[in-house]
């Protein structure tokens, strides 16, 4: 970010509080999705959603990347790309042992599975 | 006669820094990339753990989500407070930045307050970070996240200080900027921890 002119300041606080007003309607959207009658599978993606538009709000004009270079955002988006990697590198290994792991335990006891 | 002479430690453009301004805010970054890489091995094993559990118990069942909005909210306002700050520093106004940094830090340590008052709610109730594997990840997301909010606010609260002293000025304002972008990313990391671990 370099542009500091009065007028681009200016600017730039009117699109702070635009920001800060589609940031507070988007909170207040993800708790209201949550009482949404609908499959547990949908209100999760639609809270992803929600999250990564706020997260992606708050990168780009609180952090000012939309007008950096556009290397800077590629370095930013690294870790969220390989975080998504890793859930899935993830997923198939944990699953199975925490599955094993709650027979197990409902073996021993005797008992159907119950919380820890 | 116009003379061109060769420099040989010339940057050619397609080599000009990613953030002329300031080396240190490429260096923020840098540090904000790894960061987030820790923030997101965390969130993948609690992902992956929870994902194959069917114990887990269901998070608005146990965890107070109306005081996790308001906390949520609380980071949101001080991230505006934030951006106003270094708005006000490259103004010129000292007064405006030194009053939005006093804001943001108060941001910050009310919502540590509040994560103070939830956790000793929870323990109280008997969650724990030993009890099971929905209590371990609360416990190290939601605190490796308040290690962060605490660091930023003894960082801004230095920042606050040198602002004081008249250390900055509108056009020696990168400190600032560079502290901003520390605490806009603690905000988006508890956008996220707040819609994975409370939410979903």
């Amino acid at each position: 970010m370099t542009a500091h002119s009065a007028e681009a300041i200016a600017q730039e606080e009117r699109r702070y509080f635009q920001v800060f007003f589609w940031l507070f309607v988007l909170t207040v959207l993800e708790i209201g999705v949550t009482y949404v009658p609908i499959g547990k599978l949908a209100i999760g993606g639609m809270l992803v959603l929600l999250a990564g538009t706020k997260a992606a709000m708050v990168g780009l004009y609180y952090m000012h990347l939309a007008q950096e270079k556009r290397t800077l955002t590629y370095i930013a988006l690294t870790p969220a790309v390989l975080c998504v990697f890793l859930v899935f590198m993830l997923l198939p290994d944990l699953g199975a042992v925490t599955r094993m792991l709650t027979h197990a335990l409902a073996g021993a006891t005797g008992n159907a599975p119950a919380g820890h | 006669m116009t003379t061109t002479t060769a420099t040989p430690h010339a940057l050619d453009p397609a080599e000009s820094p990613l953030t002329p301004e300031s080396w240190g805010k490429l260096g923020m970054w840098n540090f904000l990339a790894a960061d987030a890489m820790t923030f997101g091995g965390l969130l993948a094993g609690y992902g992956a753990l929870r994902y194959g559990d069917p114990s887990w118990p269901v998070p608005t069942d146990i965890l107070g989500i109306p005081l996790t909005a308001f906390m949520t909210f609380l980071l949101i306002c001080s991230s505006v407070t934030m951006v106003e700050s270094l708005a006000g520093m490259r103004q010129g106004n000292q007064q405006k930045c030194v009053r939005f940094l006093a804001l943001t830090v108060l941001g910050g340590i009310c919502f540590l307050s509040l994560q103070a008052y939830e956790w000793t709610h929870l323990i109280q109730h008997g969650e724990s970070i030993a009890k099971n594997n929905f209590g371990a990840t609360f416990f190290i997301l939601t605190g490796f996240h308040g290690m962060h909010v605490f660091s930023g606010v003894v960082y801004l609260s230095v920042i606050l200080i040198r602002a004081a002293l008249g250390k900055y000025s509108a056009d020696n304002s990168n400190e600032i900027e560079i502290a901003g972008l520390y605490w806009h990313f603690v905000d988006l990391i508890w956008i996220l921890v707040f819609t994975f671990v409370y939410l979903i």
